[in-house]
C-alpha cells in the first residue's frame, strides 16, 4: 500500500514538524510495516515554472517535427523576456499553459537543463512532459495545463506536487483496513493524537429515479450490494492532474476518468468499486455462484472456465463480472459509455480468497475483500464515486439500489479489563485498554472487571481477547515490554537420538568427511542414473504437486543422488579428491496410507483415533547417513605415494557411523544396486529376529559412475541410523587383565571364495575366552598356496585374567581356533 | 671361581695381585677414554664394567684369599671398579653432551613441511549454527523437539490457525505433496518448524519448554538470499502466567548467547496466524552498533546501515492454537518464536550468497570445522 504523505495529511491533521521518516517509524511501531519512504521528486531542482506559449515557429528539414517556441515565463527568467525553447512535441498550441524548466533546472533522472544550441537555434530551457517531471509515465507529449491553472512564471513545484514522500507499507494479512488512506490515517491520528477526517463520511446525495435492479441470490457469497447509476457522462472528460498525480504516486496507472475515479475512491476508502456500461447490461443484476459450464472473459482478456464456487455478478446474459476480483470484458466501459452503473459491494472474504487463488487472479479488489472490507462502506464509497464522476465528467445523478439484508452482528467480545496487561507483562493503569480501543473505533462498555467490546466494522480481524490486547499493546508501545528471563523447569538435555546424530557428524568430520546438505528433490533421471530396477522400492517416491523444477518432482528415497551430484559438482570445480557425507531424512510412502491426510476440527484437541489417522497418513521418514568418496583418500606427497579411495573406505565410513553408536557392524559380501557387484558389502546389526541389514557400502557400479559423471572408481555408503541406534546395547565395562599377553601368529589357507570375515569369526569362536583380539595382518595369493586359494595371516592376542598363560595354554587356544576355522571354512594351516 | 677360603690358606690369587688390578683398571680407563661415541662406550661398559669384565671376575676371587688378605684386596678391587665406573659415567656425560651439540643438530628437519596425508573434514555450518542456537536454549532448560519434514496440512496450517481460505495460508509458498491421480494428499513439505509446536503440545506434559531446529521448505527460487530449502529454529513455551515479557527475556538471552554481548533488541508489531499479538524481532547490529545510521562515510554491510538486523518473528501463542492442541487456555498461555538459521549464519559469519550454503562445495564447508 503506497501512501503519499501529502494525501494522508488530508485526513489526519499531523503536526507540521512531522517528517516522513518520523511518521514511518511511528507507523512501524504500531504494526504498519513501512518498507520504504520514497522521496519522490527529490532529485528535481528549479527553476521549473508555468509558461504560456506565445509563438511557435515550425522548423523544417528535420526527420521529425521540431518547434521553435517563444514562451512567456513571467519574470521567472529574471528578464521578463520571452524564453526561446526548442520543442519536439506537437500536442500544444499558441496560448496553452505549459511547464517550463529554465537553465539550471534538474529534471527526473538527474537530467540537467541548460541553454544549448540545437536544430540551429539557441534553446534556453525545455517544455516538460509528465515523465520528465516525474509526475507519471506519459510519452504522448508535453503537459498542457488547464486554462486558468496559474499565471506564467508561477513556481510549479507546489502547484503540481512535484515533490512528495510516499510510504510503501507491507500490510499484514490481518490489517485489511490499512489497505486504504482511511485506515492508515486513522492509526496515524491515534498515534499523534491528531484530528481525523473520515473520507467515508459522505452525505449521501439525493438520487433521481429508480436504481438499477439487483438481487443477491447467495447471502454467503455477498451480504451487501449497492448500485448507483449516472447518465450523460462526458467520456472525453480528462482525469484532473491532481488525481492522476495521486494515482501515480499510489502506483496505479491512469486509464480513463471513470476507471480512475473508482480506483481513487478505493485507495481513499478501501472499498473496491466497479463501473459497468449500462448500455451493455441486459436485465436485472443477480449476485450468485457460477453454474456448471459457465465462462467469462475477464478484463485481462483471459477466457476463464468458472467453478461452481466462484461468486459472479450476472445479468440476463450470464456472468458479467467475477465478484470482487475482476470485471468481464462484456460489460467494460469504453469511449461511448455515457451511462454508468457503479457497483460497491461486500463479498465473502473466504469466497473471494478461494476464487482469486483458484484462478491465480490477484487484483487490488480481491486483495482487499479477502482481508476484510467495512460492510457499511458501499453506499458511502459509491456516493463519493458518483459525486466525483459528476463533478469531473458531468452528467445526471441516477438512482440507488442498496441490497442490505439483515446480518447477524457477532456478539461483543467480553474481556478482562487487565487482559492486555497480563498478555504484555506490563502493569497498565486502569482505563488504558478502554482508551486505546475507543481510539481505534471500538465501542467499549466498562463492566465490573471486564470490558464488553464491539469492534468497528472495518476491523473484521478483531474477534478474540488477544486481538484486543494487541491493539492496546501496540499503542502502549512494544518497546515498553520488559525482558523477563526464562524460568524453565530443569530439562533433560538432548535425547540419545539427538546426541547420536551429533556424534555421527563429528565422527565423520573427524575422519575427513565434509558435510553437505543437498536438496531432497530428485527426478526419474537420478533414479535411472542409479540403475535401479523397475521394481526397486527406492523408485516408489512421493511426488510434489508443484515442484521447483519439472525434472525433479520426486522426494528422495535415498541420499545417494544428492551426494553423487554434489560429488560431481565438486569434481567439476577441481576438487577431485573429496570425501562427503550427508545426514538427513528420506521420504518413504507408507503402505496403506489414506488417500488424504485427515484434517480434524481445531476447536478442540484431536482424539486418539484422529491422531492415529493423522500418523498413518504421514510418510515414513527415516534418518539416513550417506557418504561418497573419490580420488585420493591419502594424497601422494614428499613422504611418498598416496592411496586412492576404495571400497574399503566406504565400509570404514559405515563403521565410523556405527562406532559413534558403540555398535559393531557385521560385514557380508553382497550384491546391491548401485554398487559394483563384486565390491559391495551388506552391513548388518543383530536384531531380535536375526541380523538386520542397515545399509550397504562399496565401490559404485561403473555405469552409475558414468551416468553421474563421477571420477572413476568413486565409492559410496548409505546406512539407516535409526536401525543402528536400535541395536545399541548398554556398554559393559571390560575386565582389564594386567597379566602378560601371549601372541600367536597363524597363516591359514582357504578357498578364494571364503570371506575373510567368516575365517575371523571361526577363529574367534574356536579360541574361546582367552582370545583378547584377532587381527588379519596379511593376505597372500600366489603359487605357494595354489590356484584359487589364498593365505590369510592372523595374529591372535591371548590373555587370561588371573594368571600368566603358559606356552601350552596359548598353543592349545591357537589350535582350537585353527580347528574351528578348519571346520567352518575349510581352512588349513599353511605349511 | 675359586672356592671360598675359610681355612686361612695363604693362597696367592694372580688376578688380585696389585699390579694385575692396576692393569685392569688402566686398560678400562684407556678403553673408556678411547670410546668415540655412545655406542662404543656401551661396548666398553659391557667389557669393563659388566658382569664378565676382568675387574668383576677378579672381585669374585676375593673370597679365595685368606681372611687377612681379603680386606686389602677388596679395597683395591673396589677402588678400581669405582674409578672405572665413574670414568664411564663421566665419559657418558661427555659423549651425550657432544651428541646433543652435534648429532641432534644434524638430525634437524624442516618442520614446515606439510603433513596433509589425510583429508580434513567439516560439518556443515548450518548444522553447527542450528545446534548452537538450540544449545543456548537447552542450557536454559529447554528440550529439543522434532517432527517430520513431510507434514500433514493439519499440523502445518489448520492447527496453527491458518484457516483454509485465509490469505496467510497462500502467503507461504507451499510445496504440496501430490495425491493419487492428481487429488490432494493433505500433505505438504513443512513451511516452517511451527508444526512441531503442535506436536510438542499434544505429546508432552505441561509446562512445555521446547526448541525445535529443522529443515523447512518454500517454493522460492534459489538466489543470493533465498532457497527453497532452509532452516529454522523454533522456540515454544507454554506455562502458567506467560507474558510477552518472558518472550523478550528469552530473545535477549538468545542474543547474548549467540552474539555474546549486551546488544539491544526491539519488537515490532506484526502478524502470524499462530501468535497474537505477534512481533518481528530486530537486534542491534553487532557490527556497527548503529554507528552507520545516517553516516554515509561509514556504511555497514551487515545491517545495510539500518542499525538493526531482523532476526525472526515471535508472539504470544494464539489461544486458538492451544485449543487445537488441547491446552486449557484459561490456565495456560505461551510464547513462540522462529529464527532463521541461514540468516544467523549470514550475519555471524559473513556468508555472502545462499548458493554457497546449498551447493556443498568442500572449500566452503572446510572453513567452519566441526563446531562453530
Amino acid at each position: 500500500m503506497r501512501v503519499p504523505v501529502s494525501w494522508l495529511r488530508e485526513y489526519v491533521d499531523l503536526p507540521a514538524d512531522v517528517t516522513p521518516r518520523g511518521l514511518a517509524a511511528k507507523l512501524i511501531s504500531v504494526g504498519l510495516e513501512v518498507e520504504t519512504v520514497d522521496e519522490v521528486g527529490a532529485e528535481l531542482a528549479g527553476p521549473i515554472v508555468v509558461g504560456r506559449v506565445a509563438a511557435i515557429e515550425e522548423l523544417t528539414g528535420f526527420k521529425k517535427p521540431i518547434r521553435y517556441c517563444q514562451v512567456d515565463v513571467g519574470t521567472a527568467n529574471g528578464s521578463g523576456e520571452r524564453q526561446n525553447i526548442i520543442c519536439g512535441a506537437v500536442n500544444f498550441a499558441v496560448g496553452d499553459l505549459v511547464v517550463v524548466s529554465l537553465p539550471g533546472a534538474v529534471l527526473a533522472g538527474g537530467f540537467a537543463i541548460g541553454s544549448r544550441q540545437t536544430y540551429g537555434r539557441l534553446s534556453e530551457g525545455m517544455i516538460c512532459s509528465a515523465t520528465e517531471l516525474g509526475l507519471w509515465e506519459d510519452h504522448a507529449g508535453i503537459v498542457v495545463l488547464p486554462e486558468g491553472f496559474a499565471d506564467p512564471g508561477t513556481d510549479a513545484f507546489d502547484l503540481l506536487g512535484l515533490r512528495d514522500d510516499v510510504l510503501d507499507i507491507a500490510v499484514t494479512p490481518d490489517r485489511g483496513y490499512a489497505l486504504s488512506m482511511r485506515g492508515v490515517a486513522r492509526d496515524a491520528a491515534v498515534l499523534y493524537g491528531a484530528a481525523f477526517t473520515d473520507p467515508a463520511e459522505v452525505k449521501p446525495p439525493a438520487t433521481e429515479g429508480e436504481g438499477y435492479p439487483a438481487a443477491i441470490a447467495d447471502l454467503d457469497a455477498c451480504d451487501r450490494f449497492v448500485l448507483r447509476d449516472i447518465s450523460g457522462f462526458d467520456t472525453d472528460a480528462p482525469t484532473p492532474l491532481w488525481m492522476k498525480r495521486r494515482l501515480a504516486l499510489a502506483g496505479m496507472r491512469s486509464v480513463s476518468l471513470a476507471v480512475d475515479v473508482t480506483n481513487y475512491v478505493m485507495w481513499e476508502t478501501g472499498q473496491p468499486l466497479h463501473a459497468f456500461d449500462r448500455a451493455k447490461l441486459s436485465g436485472g443484476i443477480v449476485v450468485r455462484r457460477a453454474r456448471a459450464g459457465e465462462r467469462l472473459e475477464t478484463l485481462d482478456h483471459v477466457d476463464r472456465a468458472l467453478d461452481p464456487d466462484d461468486i459472479l455478478i450476472t445479468d440476463d446474459s450470464g456472468p458479467i463480472s467475477m465478484a470482487g476480483t475482476m470485471g468481464g470484458l462484456n460489460s467494460e466501459i469504453d469511449d461511448a459509455s455515457t451511462d454508468l452503473v457503479v457497483e460497491a459491494a461486500h463479498f465473502s472474504e473466504s469466497g473471494t480468497a478461494r476464487m482469486s487463488r483458484r484462478h491465480n487472479l490477484h487484483s487490488e479488489a480481491s486483495r482487499r475483500f479477502e482481508r476484510g472490507v467495512d460492510r457499511r462502506l458501499p453506499p458511502y464509497a459509491s456516493a463519493r464515486a458518483v459525486e466525483l464522476l459528476l463533478l469531473l465528467g458531468g452528467g445526471r445523478m441516477g438512482g440507488l439500489t442498496d441490497v442490505d439484508p439483515e446480518v447477524l452482528a457477532p456478539p461483543p467480545i467480553v474481556v478482562a479489563e487487565d487482559h492486555a496487561a497480563k498478555v504484555a507483562g506490563v502493569d497498565y493503569p486502569a482505563g488504558t485498554s478502554s482508551t486505546w480501543l475507543r481510539a481505534i473505533g471500538c465501542t467499549v462498555e466498562e463492566l465490573p472487571g471486564v470490558l464488553s467490546v464491539v469492534p468497528p466494522p472495518w476491523r473484521t480481524d478483531i474477534s478474540d481477547p488477544n486481538d484486543l490486547a494487541e491493539e492496546v499493546i501496540r499503542f502502549e508501545g512494544y518497546e515498553n515490554i520488559p525482558a523477563i528471563p526464562p524460568r524453565a523447569p530443569a530439562g533433560r538435555g538432548l535425547t540419545r537420538t539427538q546426541r547420536l546424530r551429533r556424534a555421527v557428524g563429528r565422527g565423520l568430520a573427524g575422519a575427513g568427511y565434509s558435510e553437505v546438505l543437498s536438496f531432497p528433490f530428485v527426478g526419474e533421471r537420478d533414479l535411472d542414473g542409479l540403475h535401479l530396477p523397475e521394481d526397486d522400492p527406492r523408485r516408489a517416491s512421493l511426488a510434489l504437486a508443484n515442484p521447483m523444477s519439472d525434472g525433479e518432482p520426486l522426494l528422495r528415497t535415498t541420499l545417494l543422488p544428492g551426494l553423487l551430484k554434489t560429488l560431481a559438482r565438486n569434481a567439476g570445480r577441481g576438487s577431485t579428491s573429496v570425501s562427503l557425507f550427508e545426514a538427513g531424512l528420506v521420504y518413504l510412502p507408507r503402505d496403506g496410507a489414506p488417500a488424504r491426510a485427515p484434517a480434524p476440527a481445531v476447536d478442540r484437541a484431536p482424539g486418539a483415533d484422529e491422531l492415529t489417522a493423522l500418523a498413518a497418513a504421514i510418510p515414513d521418514q527415516p534418518y539416513r547417513v550417506g557418504a561418497v568418496l573419490a580420488g585420493d583418500r591419502e594424497p601422494a606427497g614428499w613422504w611418498g605415494g598416496g592411496r586412492q579411495a576404495n571400497w574399503a573406505d566406504a565400509v570404514e565410513a559405515a563403521h565410523e557411523v556405527a562406532r559413534a553408536a558403540g555398535v559393531a557392524l557385521r560385514v557380508a559380501q553382497a550384491q546391491a544396486v548401485p554398487w559394483h557387484p563384486g565390491r559391495c558389502a551388506a552391513l548388518s546389526v543383530p536384531g531380535p529376529d536375526g541380523e538386520v541389514v542397515v545399509g550397504h557400502a562399496g565401490e559404485l557400479h561403473p555405469r552409475v559412475v558414468k551416468a553421474y559423471g563421477l571420477p572413476e572408481r568413486s565409492v559410496a555408503m548409505e546406512v539407516g541410523l535409526d536401525l543402528i541406534e536400535a541395536a545399541i546395547a548398554p556398554a559393559d565395562a571390560p575386565f582389564i587383565s594386567t597379566y602378560p599377553v601371549a601372541t600367536q601368529d597363524v597363516a591359514l589357507v582357504v578357498e578364494e571364495s571364503v570371506p575373510a570375515g567368516a575365517v575371523e569369526a571361526a577363529l574367534r569362536s574356536g579360541a574361546g575366552e582367552l582370545l583378547e583380539a584377532v587381527r588379519l595382518f596379511d593376505v597372500y595369493t600366489g603359487a605357494q598356496v595354489g590356484e584359487g586359494r589364498k593365505s590369510l595371516a592372523y595374529t591372535l592376542r591371548l590373555r587370561a585374567g588371573d594368571r600368566t598363560l603358559t606356552a601350552e595354554e596359548a598353543t592349545a587356544a591357537r589350535d582350537a581356533a585353527v580347528a574351528s576355522a578348519g571346520e567352518l571354512t575349510g581352512a588349513r594351516l599353511r605349511g | 671361581m675359586s672356592a671360598p677360603n675359610n681355612s686361612y690358606d695363604p693362597v696367592e690369587v694372580a688376578s688380585l695381585h696389585p699390579d694385575a688390578v692396576a692393569r685392569m683398571r688402566d686398560d678400562a680407563l684407556a678403553a673408556i677414554a678411547g670410546a668415540a661415541d655412545l655406542d662404543a662406550l656401551k661396548a666398553v661398559r659391557v667389557a669393563h664394567v659388566g658382569d664378565r669384565s676382568p675387574l668383576a671376575l677378579a672381585n669374585r676371587e676375593i673370597g679365595a684369599l685368606p681372611p687377612a688378605a681379603k680386606s686389602d684386596a677388596g679395597r683395591r678391587v673396589g677402588g678400581a671398579r669405582r674409578e672405572v665406573s665413574e670414568a664411564v659415567q663421566a665419559r657418558q656425560a661427555e659423549l651425550e653432551a657432544e651428541r646433543d651439540a652435534r648429532v641432534l643438530v644434524e638430525e634437524a628437519v624442516d618442520v614446515t613441511l606439510p603433513w596433509d596425508r589425510g583429508q580434513r573434514g567439516a560439518r556443515h555450518p548450518i548444522t553447527t549454527v542450528a545446534e548452537r542456537m538450540a544449545d543456548i536454549f537447552v542450557a536454559m532448560g529447554f528440550e529439543v523437539a522434532e517432527g517430520p519434514e513431510v507434514e500433514a496440512e493439519w499440523y502445518n496450517f489448520d492447527a496453527l490457525n491458518f484457516l483454509p481460505d485465509h490469505p496467510a495460508r497462500s502467503m507461504q509458498d507451499t510445496f504440496f505433496v501430490a495425491g493419487a491421480d492428481g487429488a490432494e494428499s493433505g500433505l505438504v513439505m513443512r513451511t516452517h518448524t511451527s508444526p512441531v509446536q503442535v506436536r510438542a503440545l499434544l505429546d508432552r506434559e505441561l509446562p512445555v519448554y521446547v526448541i525445535s531446529p529443522g529443515k523447512t521448505f518454500r517454493t522460492d527460487e534459489l538466489d543470493a538470499t533465498h532457497s527453497p530449502v532452509f532452516h529454522q529454529v523454533e522456540g515454544l513455551v507454554v506455562d502458567e502466567g506467560i507474558t510477552l515479557g518472558h518472550l523478550r527475556g528469552a530473545i535477549d538471552a538468545f542474543v547474548l548467547g549467540m552474539f555474546g554481548e549486551r546488544l539491544k533488541t526491539r519488537f515490532r508489531p506484526s502478524y502470524f496466524p499462530f501468535t497474537e499479538p505477534s512481533a518481528e524481532v530486530d537486534m542491534e547490529c553487532f557490527a556497527c552498533r548503529g554507528a552507520s545510521v545516517g553516516d554515509p562515510d561509514r556504511p555497514c554491510r551487515t545491517c545495510s546501515s539500518e542499525g538493526w538486523i531482523e532476526i525472526g518473528g515471535c508472539g504470544v501463542v494464539n489461544p486458538k492454537v492451544l485449543t487445537a492442541a488441547g491446552v486449557d487456555t484459561g490456565r495456560y498461555s505461551g510464547w513462540a518464536f522462529g529464527l532463521g538459521v541461514e540468516r544467523t549464519l549470514m550475519f555471524a559469519h559473513g556468508v555472502r550468497d545462499m548458493h554457497d550454503m546449498v551447493e556443498g562445495d568442500v572449500r566452503f564447508t572446510a572453513a567452519f570445522g566441526s563446531e562453530i
